[in-house]
């Protein structure tokens, strides 16, 4: 049987507001493989953020299993979870989510001091980060001197530096005008092509469809799954 | 993570907030510099104490014989017995007083004290010369009719003649004056400056006596001085079998009963200067903790990356050890200089102690690190997602 990169089993994520429960994931179950280029989408409070962070290994599902790279992440620790982070996941936020205080370069090699490389395999490879993503020259500028579409390609720098197995772009678009928003869908798509795994999180169908595949979420229950061309048609 | 690493980002988002930094460290600064202050001005004091104290004979035991009937210990034996004790005592002055009238030309005066003592008394009671010399040992084995005058005498008698070498009456005797003690109090009469000494087998004679009444002893460690007066007098003891006989006065448990004092008093003034340090620590841990909610979401990100929680424990402890100790730093600097300067103000030798100075940085660090605690626990312990979302 073919190993999946993402497999999710079941997943219920219930929290208990003062009397009542709320299911956020109710029974949710799908697969991704590696090299595909998924969109996941849905309204706010449909549950596609709960999903997205137990898929970043930021949360643990209250019920089911979730099997990153073979490796069942679904009853791990808060250390094991953040080596899972360190090691397979690249984060994009909506607000980019740069340290203020350190330079693009610092920020880039941020994920590698805590992987625990050293200081020049670090300068390198974050260098190497940067410039693929067009922001060779400006290693020395301090995150707010940049615009948001820069910042945002840093953040992607910083996604790619670690070499994860998984990019989840969380509304990566979200914060930036229509213009710098189609660049960096463009520079995911060029990402997946090139091989990376890239998970998009938006609320937006117009962006969702940018994917190949897409996964509608609402009430906690996954309601589509399938190909851009099949979703185009069912909205 | 490496500590270096975690140092680098300290000094950064130190540096981000130089006027908070600094007024959290202000207060570990006035503590560590009162702290220093207090603990090297009080060492100085004491030092300065004892060493006046062990100017003036503190290092000496005294025996004053009481007891009546012809079988009393005499010089010789005293001579004999710190010869014995060596490791205990390591010069005796035989002491005796007589009231004498003194008389020059025509000039007289009466009831004077004369004291009786040996060469060695005036080292041992840290007594200075001031013109010509004091008593020798050849003065003890001739017999000599010499003495030494205090200023008042001198003043009395002398006037603007140079006192040396001229003669005076003590009692029947003619003396020669050979020397001037220095000026003790202001050159009054009833005050040390009223004294003569002459040698002793002379004064006991004017006393009416064989042999003189008093000796002093000097130690050799005053360190150990219960140790040597138990010597002392379990000799006595043996020899006159009753506790009545002598009165034996150790200056250095006075010494001791002093510096244990002062010692109390430095510790209650340190004490309260701790208590500055113990509220500069809360002030850290405050700060901390008001640094830690500001950077909740600073810390949502470094989760994110995959920041473990003793990552971040490591980033805020080092944090709040850094302000502390740097804190610590400037405090030693400045109790330094305050230390210097009142020690100058009051006229007191004072430096700060190696001692204090490790003790007030140990102690600066050592708070940084258990207030620094608290907080860090806290932020390591934040749930990544609810640290993202914080604003």
């Amino acid at each position: 049987m073919q190993e999946h990169l993402i497999e999710l089993q079941d997943i219920y994520k219930i929290y208990q507001m003062g009397d009542t429960e709320v299911r956020a994931n109710d029974g949710v179950s799908f697969t991704i493989d590696d090299g595909e280029m998924v969109a996941i989408v849905g309204k706010s409070g449909s549950g596609k953020s709960t999903i997205m962070n137990i898929i970043g290994a930021l949360d643990v599902p209250t019920e089911g299993k979730y099997c990153l790279n073979g490796t069942d992440v679904s009853s791990m620790t808060d250390d094991e979870l953040a080596a899972i982070r360190n090691r397979q996941i690249g984060f994009i936020f909506q607000q980019y989510n740069l340290l203020p205080r350190m330079s693009i370069l610092k920020n880039v090699e941020l994920p590698l001091v805590y992987a625990g490389v050293n200081e020049a395999e670090r300068k390198r490879r974050a260098m190497a980060a940067l410039e693929k993503v067009g922001l060779g020259e400006m290693t020395k500028k301090m995150p707010n001197q940049l615009s948001g579409g820069q910042q945002q390609r840093v953040s992607i720098a910083r996604a790619l530096v670690g070499n994860p197995s998984l990019i989840l772009a969380d509304e990566p678009t979200g914060a930036l005008d229509s213009r710098t928003s189609k660049e960096v869908l463009g520079f995911l798509k060029e990402l997946n092509e090139e091989g990376n795994t890239i998970v998009l999180i938006t609320h937006d169908n117009s962006i969702a469809l940018e994917a190949k595949r897409i996964i509608r979420i609402h009430d906690g229950k996954v309601v589509f799954d399938g190909t851009a061309e099949a979703y185009r048609k069912e909205i | 993570m490496k500590i270096v690493q975690a140092f680098l980002m300290t000094i950064s988002s130190l540096k981000s907030n130089k006027m908070r930094s600094f007024l959290t460290m202000l207060g570990m600064i006035i503590g560590v510099a009162a702290v220093i202050a207090m603990i090297s001005i009080m060492d100085g004091m004491i030092d300065d104490t004892m060493s006046n104290f062990s100017d003036m004979g503190a290092d000496t035991i005294s025996v004053q014989l009481t007891g009546k009937g012809s079988n009393q210990l005499t010089s010789e034996d005293f001579y004999q017995f710190a010869e014995d004790n060596g490791e205990h005592f390591r010069e005796v002055s035989p002491n005796i007083s007589a009231g004498v009238n003194l008389r020059r030309k025509e000039q007289v005066k009466k009831d004077m004290l004369v004291y009786g003592v040996n060469e060695c008394y005036a080292d041992m009671n840290g007594l200075k010369i001031q013109e010509g010399r004091f008593l020798t040992y050849a003065d003890m084995k001739t017999r000599s009719r010499v003495c030494v005058i205090g200023t008042y005498i001198r003043n009395c008698f002398f006037s603007d003649e140079d006192p040396i070498g001229e003669k005076i009456n003590i009692g029947n005797d003619e003396y020669t004056v050979v020397g001037v003690m220095e000026e003790r109090d202001n050159s009054t009469e009833y005050s040390w400056d009223a004294y003569i000494y002459a040698p002793y087998v002379r004064v006991s004679r004017m006393a009416g006596s064989a042999e003189p009444n008093g000796f002093t002893l000097k130690m050799t460690e005053p360190e150990q001085s219960e140790k040597a007066q138990q010597v002392l007098e379990n000799y006595l003891y043996a020899f006159y079998h009753n506790k009545d006989c002598y009165r034996v006065t150790n200056q250095t448990s006075m010494l001791d009963m002093m510096d244990k004092m002062i010692s109390m008093e430095k510790n209650v003034l340190v004490g309260i200067a701790g208590i500055s340090l113990l509220v500069a620590g809360i002030g850290i841990m405050n700060i901390m903790l008001v640094s830690v909610s500001e950077r909740t979401r600073e810390i949502g990100i470094i989760k994110s990356l995959g920041a473990r929680q003793r990552d971040i424990m490591k980033q805020f402890v080092i944090e709040a050890a850094v302000l502390s100790s740097l804190g610590g730093v400037i405090g030693i600097i400045i109790g330094g200089l305050l230390t210097t300067g009142m020690g100058n103000l009051i006229g007191l030798d004072c430096s700060p102690s190696i001692k204090a100075i490790g003790l007030s940085f140990g102690i600066s660090t050592g708070i940084g690190l258990l207030f620094g605690y608290m907080p860090a626990k806290r932020a390591a312990k934040l749930n990544p997602i609810d640290a993202l979302r914080s604003e």
